[in-house]
């Protein structure tokens, strides 16, 4: 089957390439574009290791063809640190407490934290859980990740009333 | 995992979806989010020669609220649903239920179209597009056709409509004011389907009661809704009991199942009375 021609918006820029219709955005960003952020947790659109965020919403990206995508705005793990490059909040917020073991789980998940937080800019613990209810994590038991998502929350929230 | 290859059409209109549908007959397939879809291409199971992308059709979005009755758009998301405070506020029961579905990153993409059009017993808005008496509009190339949700469904994935027509609206009408309503599902973990739901309505006007999951269509039983009307809860839950026709899966014996549902009717049944004013 012949392929076709897609272009989008990747982490802010342009990138087009060649793709088969049937070709899964995930394979696309990993294989073709070596943007290898979002994994491939179980391939069957249950764990969420593959969420990117497109047009706004948060999507596991292995249940997309590529071609669904063509003309979208997707942001990767690859697009949420600080435009320095330093760590963004919530990234920071992982780290400090410990809301990550393996990591394998982590960009899926803070990729998918940053749309919460966006809808819900200040969760309850059970907003929190529900809202990351898309993401399987088999490390931590979730506690720290709840933990981390409510301090980054705070920490937003604390910036943007400085900034005004 | 990688399903068969296919062309791929994204039309801008419905006209043009139309005709490719009509150009390529059964070898056409739409796809709206595409997650149950696209598991089953994954699979293996579905393979499509055509596949039809309807995700630029604006007419086909959209929550409308009018004084007697709710219009929604195929291609409205779960997500959608959710977030409307005017359907929230209109008919409470679509955001309940709709919260029960999948996960967040599902609902994202997942239709109220491709929920009802998909045919598989364990999609939660067939039932309850039962319970709330909706009608699906169809339209293929000789015009739009309207088919009741109670009469759409036939057995696990055949339904009332043709593979050329296209799925463009639900059509609710509202409760009377002050309706009680529940949707309550047993579910073995958050994403899964069903073990067992159940949607009710109740009103000055009557009852309604319908089921997921439960049989290979969606179930509405009007002697549920009849003895509910009445007050009489222990005969619905009996009524309702008896129209389904559950079988066994990794989801549990058929024992297992009549038992779990009759917990859920009940509790949907005694929930929707507590909700109900005047
Ligand atoms: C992990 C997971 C868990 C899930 N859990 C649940 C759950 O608990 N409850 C539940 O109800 N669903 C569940 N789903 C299914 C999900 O809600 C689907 O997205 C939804 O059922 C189908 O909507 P869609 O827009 O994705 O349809 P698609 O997958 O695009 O289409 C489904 C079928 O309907 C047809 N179709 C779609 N739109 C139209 C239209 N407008 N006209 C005619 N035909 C059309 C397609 O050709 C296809 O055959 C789950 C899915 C996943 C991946
Ligand atoms: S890899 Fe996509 S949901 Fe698991
Ligand atoms: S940290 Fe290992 S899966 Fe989440």
């Amino acid at each position: 089957m012949s392929k076709m021609h897609v272009k989008f918006t990747l982490n802010g820029e342009e990138v087009e390439g060649l793709a088969e219709p049937r070709t899964l955005l995930i394979h696309f960003l990993r294989e073709n574009l070596r943007i290898t952020g979002p994994h491939i947790g179980c391939e069957t659109s249950h764990c969420g290791a593959c969420t990117v965020d497109m047009d706004g919403k948060s999507v596991k990206s292995c249940t997309v063809f590529v071609a669904q995508a063509n003309g979208a705005d997707v942001t990767t793990i690859e697009g949420l640190t600080n435009p320095d490059g330093t760590l963004s909040v919530i990234q920071e917020m992982f780290r400090e407490h410990h809301g990550l073991q393996c990591g394998y789980c982590t960009p899926g998940m803070i990729t998918r934290v940053h749309r919460l937080l966006q809808e819900h800019p200040s969760p309850t613990e059970e907003d929190v859980r529900f809202g990351i209810a898309g993401n399987l994590c088999r490390c931590t038991g979730y506690q720290n990740i709840v933990k981390a998502v409510l301090a980054a929350a705070d920490q937003l929230n604390a910036q943007k009333e400085a900034a005004e | 995992m990688i399903p068969a290859a296919f062309e791929y059409h994204r039309p801008a209109d419905l006209a043009s979806a139309l005709s490719i549908l009509n150009t390529h007959g059964d070898e056409a397939r739409v796809v709206a989010g595409g997650h149950s879809l696209i598991p089953m291409m994954k699979l293996r199971m579905t393979e499509i020669g055509h596949l039809v992308d309807l995700q630029d059709i604006a007419s086909l979005r959209g929550i409308e609220v009018t004084s007697d009755s709710v219009v929604i758009g195929a291609m409205t998301t779960q997500h959608e649903l959710i977030t409307s405070d005017a359907l929230a506020t209109a008919l409470p029961i679509i955001r309940e239920a709709a919260l029960l579905i999948a996960d967040p990153q599902v609902r994202y993409m997942g239709t109220l179209g491709g929920n009802v059009a998909n045919g598989d017993p364990g999609n939660d808005m067939p039932g309850l597009m039962q319970c709330l008496d909706a009608r699906f509009t169809v339209e293929g190339a000789d015009g739009p056709r309207e088919i009741k949700a109670r009469a759409y469904y036939e057995s696990a994935y055949f339904t009332a409509r043709e593979e050329e027509e296209i799925l463009t609206k639900v059509t609710i009408p509202l409760p009377a004011a002050g309706h009680g309503f529940a949707y309550e599902k047993q579910k073995r973990k958050v994403g899964d389907y069903a073990t067992a739901a159940c949607g009710v309505i109740v009103s000055g006007d009557g009852a309604s009661v319908a089921m997921t999951n439960l049989a290979d269509t969606p179930i509405w039983s009007e002697q549920a809704g009849t003895a509910l009307a009445a007050g009489d809860v222990d005969g619905a839950v009996a009524a309702a009991l008896a129209a389904i026709d559950p079988q066994e899966d990794m989801r549990g014996p058929i024992a297992f199942k009549r038992h779990v549902a009759g917990v859920v009717i009940r509790r949907a049944m005694e929930r929707a009375l507590t909700r109900a004013k005047g």
